[in-house]
């Protein structure tokens, strides 16, 4: 395994881990605006780290921005879209939780 | 078997095994709602599938019409359904109408399970290993016009599947403007992130809905695939609250959406009328003839398409 396939796989496992925390929260956390806060913002770090991994490992600049083209659409839309969820919710009244 | 061989397999098995769940609770699901967002995750699954399959070509239609639009289209659907008084029934008629319902349940059972034998019976008489038309269609794809071979099959080969295809999205448009009637409602103002996400995506989508459009000659992509990121654009402007001006929903509109399917017969019967077979193309022009067909069809494709999520039927002249 050279170096650049090395830190390539431990940036996807960090990722992994990120999207994983992110799915844990969205099951376990109560209401929709904290899942959002723990869908959106794990994954696009998440997102982060993958896209990074596999720029390391693409050695071709075109590939890397193309990868990043990906990931700042999507840090746009998922931002927006979360905005939108929670401000959809909050105008029908969906009450926030409280301990 | 060692762990790097078994891993695709456990990938596919997870696939396969979400893609019955997600079917089954897309058609289970009491609550209309979670059905549909059922639906759109079993077509992002299904393009995964595609992928795993080596079907780019399916996968990117899948994902862009199946889950994206079809979703859309379903979700505006739902949202005039709620909208929309239900209809007042005394309780002696519903009670009546839920036994002839009971009674009647027995028949699309029977159907399923006809036409799940017929399935059966199918794949059963199918030729173990058969190559299919690939390889006719590998020694063709010099003539075709088009490097990518989907496209060659869609455009060319069996180009008459694709006007057929044109012309039922066509009638579809038609058949919802029949219907009419339901206005939609007012959309509350969309705020500020949706505008300013709509102005930034709107010309990424057009960039990207013509290189699918010309990239579909040689590699995945085509018609369909750039019509329904077309359509994504105008579905993402409408929920932004944009509507087209009436001086553009007359006769413009209509032009547009008649011009891939009007193109496509005229180029039909062209080749009828110079005794060729029906959209036989002459294959030194082919390329040309394709991209030209291909570009009409994406731009009357999207159109209706943002018209179906519309459905409302704009009037035919300016202040009606």
């Amino acid at each position: 395994m050279t170096p650049s396939e090395f830190v390539a796989a431990v940036l996807l496992i960090i990722g992994a881990a990120f999207f994983l925390a992110g799915t844990v929260g969205l099951v376990r956390f109560p209401d929709v605006y904290t899942r959002l806060h723990a869908l959106t913002k794990s994954d696009n770090v998440g997102l982060g780290f993958v896209i990074t991994g596999l720029a390391v490992q693409s050695g071709s600049w075109f590939v890397v921005g193309k990868l990043l083209l990906i990931w700042v659409l999507v840090l746009a839309a998922g931002a927006s879209v979360a905005h939108l969820i929670a401000d959809g919710a909050a105008r029908r009244g969906v009450s926030m939780w409280t301990r | 078997m060692d762990a790097l061989t078994l891993l695709p397999r456990i990938f596919d098995g997870v696939t396969g095994l979400a893609l019955l769940l997600l079917a089954f609770w897309a058609l289970a699901s009491p609550r209309l709602f979670t059905g549909i967002v059922m639906f759109v995750a079993f077509g992002l699954m299904m393009s995964i599938a595609w992928v795993r399959l080596d079907a780019p070509d399916i996968a990117l239609a899948e994902v862009a019409i199946g889950a994206g639009l079809t979703g859309a289209l379903l979700l505006a659907a739902l949202a005039r359904l709620s909208a929309a008084q239900p209809a007042q029934e005394s309780t002696s008629q519903s009670v009546k109408r839920k036994q002839t319902l009971r009674l009647f349940r027995w028949v699309p059972a029977l159907l399923l399970a006809m036409v799940a034998a017929g399935l059966a019976y199918a794949v059963q008489s199918l030729p173990p290993d058969s190559p299919g038309l690939s390889a006719d269609v590998a020694a063709n794809i010099a003539r075709s016009g088009v490097s990518n071979p989907v496209t060659a099959v869609l455009l060319n080969f069996r180009g008459y599947d694709t006007l057929l295809e044109i012309l039922v999205l066509l009638l579809a448009l038609i058949s919802v403007w029949t219907l009419g009637g339901l206005s939609s409602r007012r959309t509350v103002s969309a705020g500020p992130v949706l505008d300013v996400l709509t102005r930034v995506l709107t010309p990424v989508l057009l960039l990207l809905s013509a290189y699918l459009l010309w990239a579909g000659a040689r590699s995945p992509g085509g018609a369909f695939q750039a019509a329904a990121v077309l359509a994504a654009a105008g579905v993402l402007l409408l929920l932004a609250g944009w509507r087209p001006h009436p001086r553009l929903t007359g006769l413009p509109l209509r032009l547009v959406l008649v011009a891939g399917p009007v193109l496509f017969l005229a180029f039909s019967l062209t080749t009828i009328a110079t005794g060729r077979n029906l959209m036989e193309y002459p294959p030194p022009q082919a390329g040309v003839l394709i991209f030209f067909l291909e570009a009409a069809a994406t731009l009357s494709i999207g159109v209706t398409l943002v018209a179906l999520f519309l459905a409302e039927r704009p009037p035919d002249k300016e202040g009606q």
